[in-house]
């Protein structure tokens, strides 16, 4: 009867490292692959902290060679089989002395530059550019502060790849729609915080990780000495889309940040002109699902329905279906029941609420036939 | 270590295990309770009268074996091991409270106003204007949002405000409620050593007594902050040190009344304890000198120097 | 008081000898390695290639919760207590446990405790899905409903270990034959006493810290709001004094059994005694000094880090004193490899990698880039799996004769071993390489560059579950079938478990014996 299920689970396990072969042979595409260590990274202070890892490292490999030495010796030689007989020595003060001194030395020896690299992780002062940095849920919004320049970086990985309905690409889970962009050869200061609950803003290129906490800034910084795209992720448990929170970094040349800063501010302009046009209904309702697809679908679901028990439904919603009111309400200021339904008020410019919600009250099946303008929602959010 | 030569194996018992299905049912009940499902109040209740009629036989047994000389002496220093580091387990459940008054006050409140080793942001941008201080009587909530915001502080606090209002000052008759029963409760123990009855009553009774006395004292001083000062469980982080850690000094004492009530009414009834045996009223004691000690850090770091 | 077992359920229901409730506890605790390892097994079948094909995210997280808790506390800890409930008395020369009726009822908490836990997964919004470190306020605030059962579901737990580590200090101190002072102890019992004061100092502050949640959840307090002057941080400083102390319990009663199980096979006696008695108290001194090395991203001032860092570091230095120990207990003797000394042999070496990795960890700078990766996960689980599960594994081999009468199937206590060596090698080394190319922990999908690691880990964990169905095996089929075995057993073990009969007599030691 077992004798079944064994044959099942060596099946299983067959197939299990066939496909490893199979995958691991004809690996052609163009990430990465078999990444073993940590990476250098591309500022001075993420170099010196890889050679730390590297220093520590040779010292436990050099103590494991030698323990293990010993031991597997003993193992080989001191066995019964070959006619061992046991000794009985059981103390020794010197030896205990030793195998006490000499690791603690060890260990101050790493404990120097452990504590100057340290030392400098925590210097932020002086920074030339300061940008604050909120974790939300599930996503990131980057404010250069005093530059008037605000947005949010979204995952930018289709549905379709995650489900494996179509192929990956390179930058699978890595890729957002806005990254956050610097200059380099200058000392970024990065104001860290978050909207609701920790979550940890993490680039492995800049040996940058500091937690994300809710109601406190955290400072870190990075100094890139060259230009490209660093990508990491959010690094502490936040929730059901912890693990699609992305971080992409671009560095770039200094003008060609300052032109980029310049574009930004024009578009912020452009949006916040909006506010004063009257959109048609079709307009609203596509303008709506694109702003739903970035903003809603993690929790609502893109066919409406959210998830059961955790976040309800807008597909036939006593709000959505209601007064349209209380729908600005929960969108502009959010749920104080569950304040996992944040305020999207500052979030979002009165153009992209008044579409979300005319789109959440005609689509997935709530055919209310209303609409709102941008400048119903100003109103209310000036009320 | 042992000289004894012979031990005593209790038989089996069914106690254990309905002990714990009370003490399940009184859990599960509470958070049915607390998530709002109907049943859940019946469940508690159903729950804490099997897990009291568990403890009561419990007792019993345990009272039972040892007036038939059942309990060696090895038995007894077991149970002295036993009730020491139970103690000892609940001075370090105070301690996670106590340690969480300390971080806040030293610590994150001074971060949150800005000083200290977090950044200066944490004031300008989060929290504008909001000042660190003790009793913590506006919030950061407060300060930045102003009538829009969700935790709001106290109207007053309950530190101790000046000397000369001490005669009025209700914690202040508290300590000297609570420590004058930790006099009271040696007396009687100094009276139940010298075989002296009457003493041992007399004392134990007045403890009691003054146990019931700090806990009336005790209701009225929360009535006063809930009623008068506006000071709840809500009312931010001083609100919600003050009441936890008062909170479960109470329910301690509580606890240790009426131990001491039992053991009050074991004596007077039952005649129980002797001088050279007398476990159950000295656990109680300890107890309640433990309770004691925790509320003279109450007293300083709640009251005085809140 | 000579009367044998009660006959059928009542036996295990209502008794009260240290003997059955350590056999209640061990198959509790098998039963619990086997839940969390399938719910290890969901894991890793998720993760056996990118993109989202088994479980949903949401679930995946409740899978990674679960896991975590049922391994720490549901596995890991009542093996020990089970282990202590055996062969503590035993070793000590006691007829019993110092409080028999509080013993049974310390274990029957825990079934009722899992039930309500497991349960959860069956509530609306599912189980716990804030990991089994649970940080505020994901797990406040956010939390699904169900995780004020969690709560109470720790609180009782929590007493039930209260209730357990008391009875092993009551026994331990007062319940010693004549002559057997603290010094002639085995290093079981030594251990089993530190760890004992362990729980007792911290059982009770993740209590507090549970409470605090269950405040802030439904009482409004601020604890960890900071819009009220609180601190998220706050409850990670009060988990992690609980959780650090925490991750030693699992470890010191391991010592412990690799202390008896070395000499025995190499026919020696252990190597420095007093210093590894002298070690294992310092481990749990440090302990309650290191906590924040869980923290070192969460923005604690300059010297706060590196006080954490220095004492982590120095931890190091007790713990390499035992590893010196065994391996100077070997050399010279005469050794054999009978499947307890296996599996010791091989907890020596691949904790000592664990504790390499955790050494690595340590380094301030150097965990800003492994915080929160797969390089902490292949850390903890070096530890636990080859050190906790391990040493639990040589254990149960090593004394399972005493326990039942009968000797194990060698060949398939070997098979079971090398099974599980190579399943775990494959299943937790590769972790360390995709934790340092930066793949985050608790995620349920990841990138491209990750996956043949993932792929080789999943397999190895696969293998890794097969080799615990033939533990399984081998275990019943010992108990129900397996040859007599001496009274002995090994060749000349030490302690007075071995003085006695196999199957060990239901009331061992009626008359204190004599220890000299
Ligand atoms: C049994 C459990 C166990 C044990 C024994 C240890 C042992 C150690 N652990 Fe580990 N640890 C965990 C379980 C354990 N850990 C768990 C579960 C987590 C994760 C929790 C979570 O986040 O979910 C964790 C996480 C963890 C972190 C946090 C990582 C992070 O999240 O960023 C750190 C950081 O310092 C750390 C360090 C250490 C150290 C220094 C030891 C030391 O005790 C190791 C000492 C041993 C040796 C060093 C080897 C032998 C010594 C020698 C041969 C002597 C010579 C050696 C030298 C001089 C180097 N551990
Ligand atoms: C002692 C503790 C312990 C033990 C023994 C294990 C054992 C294992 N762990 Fe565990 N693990 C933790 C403690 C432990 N773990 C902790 C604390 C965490 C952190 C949680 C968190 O992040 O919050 C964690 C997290 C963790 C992760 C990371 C999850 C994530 O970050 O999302 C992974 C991923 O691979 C993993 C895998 C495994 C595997 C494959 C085993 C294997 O060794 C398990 C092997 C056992 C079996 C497989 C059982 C055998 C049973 C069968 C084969 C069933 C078949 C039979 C029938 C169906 C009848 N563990
Ligand atoms: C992080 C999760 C999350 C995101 C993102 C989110 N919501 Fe919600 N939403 C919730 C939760 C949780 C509730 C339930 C609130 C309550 O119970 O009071 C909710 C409720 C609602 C409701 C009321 C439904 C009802 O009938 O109860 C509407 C309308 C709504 N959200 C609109 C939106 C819009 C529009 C967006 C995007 C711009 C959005 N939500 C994004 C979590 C989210
Ligand atoms: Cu945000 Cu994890
Ligand atoms: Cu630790």
């Amino acid at each position: 009867m077992y004798k079944k299920a064994i044959q099942q689970y060596a099946w299983l396990l067959g197939m299990m490292v066939c496909t490893l072969a199979s995958v691991a042979l004809g690996a052609t595409d163009s990430v990465e692959r078999w990444g073993l260590n940590m990476t250098e990274g591309v500022t001075p202070l993420s170099k010196e902290i890889y050679g730390l890892h590297m220093q520590i490292f040779w010292w436990c490999v050099a103590i494991g060679v030698v323990v293990f030495g010993v031991m597997f010796y003993t193992m080989i030689v001191h066995r019964k089989e070959n006619g061992a007989k046991s000794s009985n020595f059981h103390e020794s003060t010197s030896l205990e002395v030793a195998w006490t001194v000499i690791p603690f030395v060890i260990l101050i020896i790493m404990a120097f530059p452990a504590t100057s690299s340290l030392i400098k992780i925590y210097d932020t002062s002086e920074s030339e550019l300061d940008i604050v940095i909120t974790g939300y849920q599930w996503k990131w919004k980057y404010e250069y502060l005093n530059q008037g320049v605000t947005f949010f970086s979204n995952l930018a990985t289709p549905k379709d790849e995650i489900y494996n309905r179509v192929a990956k690409n390179p930058n699978y889970l890595l890729e957002v729609d806005e990254p956050l962009i610097i200059p380099i050869h200058k000392k970024v200061r990065f104001l860290i915080t978050a909207n609701d609950v920790i979550h940890a803003w993490w680039v492995p290129d800049l040996a940058v990780k500091k937690d994300a906490i809710p109601g406190f800034i955290n400072e870190s910084w990075a100094y890139v000495e060259e230009p490209g795209v660093y990508r990491g992720q959010c690094a502490e448990l936040c929730g059901k889309d912890h693990g699609f929170m992305p971080i992409v970094v671009k560095a770039v040349p200094e003008n060609e940040y300052d032109l980029w800063l310049a574009e930004k501010r024009e578009v912020a302009e452009k949006i916040r002109a909006l506010t004063e046009k009257t959109f048609t209904f079709d307009e609203l309702y596509e303008r709506g699902k694109v702003v739903y697809e970035k903003n809603c679908v993690s929790c609502h679901q893109a066919n409406g329905e959210g998830v059961p028990g955790v976040f309800p439904a807008i597909a036939g919603s006593a709000i959505a279906t209601g007064v349209v009111n209380n729908h600005l309400e929960i969108v502009v200021n959010g749920s104080s029941k569950n304040v996992a339904m944040q305020a999207f008020r500052d979030q979002l410019p009165e153009p992209d609420i008044a579409a979300v919600i005319t789109y959440q009250r005609n689509a997935f099946g709530n055919n209310m036939g209303d609409s709102l303008q941008p400048i119903d929602v100003l109103n209310y959010k000036n009320k | 270590m042992s000289s004894d030569s012979t031990y005593y194996v209790p038989e089996q018992s069914k106690l254990p295990i309905f002990a714990s299905l009370g003490l399940f049912l009184t859990v599960f009940g509470l958070a049915n309770w607390l998530n709002g499902a109907e049943n859940g109040p019946a469940i508690l209740f159903v729950g804490f009268l099997v897990f009291a009629f568990v403890l009561w036989s419990w007792f019993n047994i345990v009272i039972t074996e040892n007036l038939q000389g059942l309990n060696s002496t090895q038995l007894k220093r077991s149970y002295v091991w036993g009730m020491g580091w139970f103690i000892f387990s609940e001075v370090m459940f105070f301690a996670a409270f106590f340690g969480a008054l300390f971080y806040v006050r030293q610590l994150a409140l001074p971060w949150l106003a800005g000083e200290g080793s977090h950044d200066t942001a944490t004031e300008t941008l989060l929290w504008p204007g909001f000042v660190a201080e003790w009793p913590l009587m506006q919030t950061p909530d407060m300060a930045a949002n102003g009538e829009n915001a969700k935790v709001f502080g106290p109207d007053h606090s309950m530190s101790f405000a000046e000397a000369s209002s001490l005669w009025t000052w209700l914690p202040f008759w508290n300590t000297v409620v609570l420590l004058t029963s930790s006099i009271t409760v040696h007396f009687a123990h100094t009276g139940l050593k010298n075989n002296n009855r009457k003493q041992f009553h007399l004392w134990l009774g007045i403890t009691v007594f003054l146990g019931v006395v700090f806990l009336i004292l005790q209701a009225e001083e929360y009535l006063h902050a809930y009623n008068d000062l506006g000071l709840t469980l809500s009312s931010g982080i001083y609100g919600t040190t003050f009441f936890m850690l008062t909170g479960f000094h109470g329910a301690h004492v509580t606890l240790g009344t009426f131990m001491l009530l039992v053991m009050f009414l074991r004596a007077i009834l039952k005649g129980h304890f002797k001088h050279d045996d007398c476990f159950g009223f000295e656990a109680a004691s300890w107890y309640w000198h433990f309770v004691d000690v925790v509320w003279l850090g109450l007293f300083l770091f709640v009251y005085i120097l809140g | 008081m000579a009367h044998g077992p009660a006959k059928g359920i009542t036996r295990w229901l209502f008794t009260t000898n240290h003997k059955d409730i350590g056999s209640m506890y061990l198959w509790f605790s098998f039963m619990m390695f086997f839940l969390g390892g399938i719910f290890a097994l969901v894991i890793r079948a998720e993760l056996f290639e990118p993109g989202l094909q088994i479980v949903e995210p949401e679930f995946f997280n409740q899978m990674t919760t679960l896991h975590g808790l049922i391994m720490v506390f549901g596995a890991v800890m009542p093996a020990f207590v089970g282990l202590a409930n055996w062969m503590i008395p035993m070793m000590v020369g006691a007829p019993d446990m110092a409080l028999p009726r509080m013993n049974n009822w310390s274990f029957w908490i825990l079934p009722f405790a899992f039930a309500m836990l497991v349960s959860t997964l069956f509530m609306e919004g599912g189980a716990p899905n804030f990991g089994w470190t649970f940080y505020a306020p994901l797990s406040t605030t956010y939390a699904p409903p169900s995780v004020t059962f969690f709560i109470f579901a720790v609180h009782i737990m929590g007493a039930s270990s209260i209730m357990g580590a008391i009875n092993i200090i009551a026994t331990i101190l007062n319940m010693r034959a004549p002559g057997m002072t603290l010094m002639k102890m085995p290093l079981f019992v030594w251990t089993w006493l530190i760890t004992a004061y362990l729980l007792i100092a911290v059982m009770p502050v993740l209590a507090g810290v549970v409470t605090m949640m269950l405040m802030d959840i439904h009482f409004g307090t601020s604890f960890f709001d900071a819009a009220g002057g609180g601190d998220p941080v706050l409850f990670q400083h009060v988990f992690w004094f609980f959780g650090h102390p925490e991750v030693y319990i699992m470890i010191l009663p391991a010592f412990g059994i690799i202390s008896a199980i070395i000499p025995t096979f190499a026919r020696k006696p252990l190597f420095g005694y007093a210093s590894m008695v002298y070690a294992t108290a310092s481990i749990a001194f440090l302990s309650f000094i290191v906590w924040a090395h869980h923290m070192f991203t969460v923005g604690i001032p300059l010297v706060g880090e590196l006080f954490f860092m220095y004492a982590t570091m120095l931890i190091a230095v007790p713990t390499g004193v035992k590893v010196f120990n065994w391996i100077t207990t070997m050399f010279k003797g005469s050794m054999t490899f009978e499947t307890p000394m296996l599996f010791s042999v091989a907890f020596v070496i691949l904790f000592t990698i664990g504790g390499f990795s955790g050494l690595m960890l340590a380094i301030a700078p150097a965990d800003f880039q492994y915080h929160d990766t797969y390089f902490v996960v292949a850390h903890f689980h070096y530890v636990l799996v080859p050190g906790a599960i391990f040493s639990i594994t040589a254990a149960v081999y090593y004394w399972l004769p005493k326990w039942c009468g009968n000797m194990y199937n060698e060949l398939m206590g070997k098979t079971h071993f090398w099974l599980a060596f190579i399943g775990l090698n494959l299943t937790f080394f590769p972790m360390h390489f995709v934790g340092l190319a930066g793949m985050p922990r608790r995620i349920p999908d990841y990138a491209l560059q990750f996956a043949d690691f993932n792929m080789i880990s999943s397999c190895g964990a696969f293998l890794f579950g097969a080799a615990q169905v033939l533990f399984l095996f081998n275990v019943l089929r010992t108990i129900t079938v397996g040859k007599k075995a001496s009274d002995e057993v090994w060749e000349n073990p030490e302690g007075l478990e071995w003085s006695v009969p196999s199957p060990a007599p239901y009331h061992t030691f009626s008359t204190p014996p004599e220890v000299r």
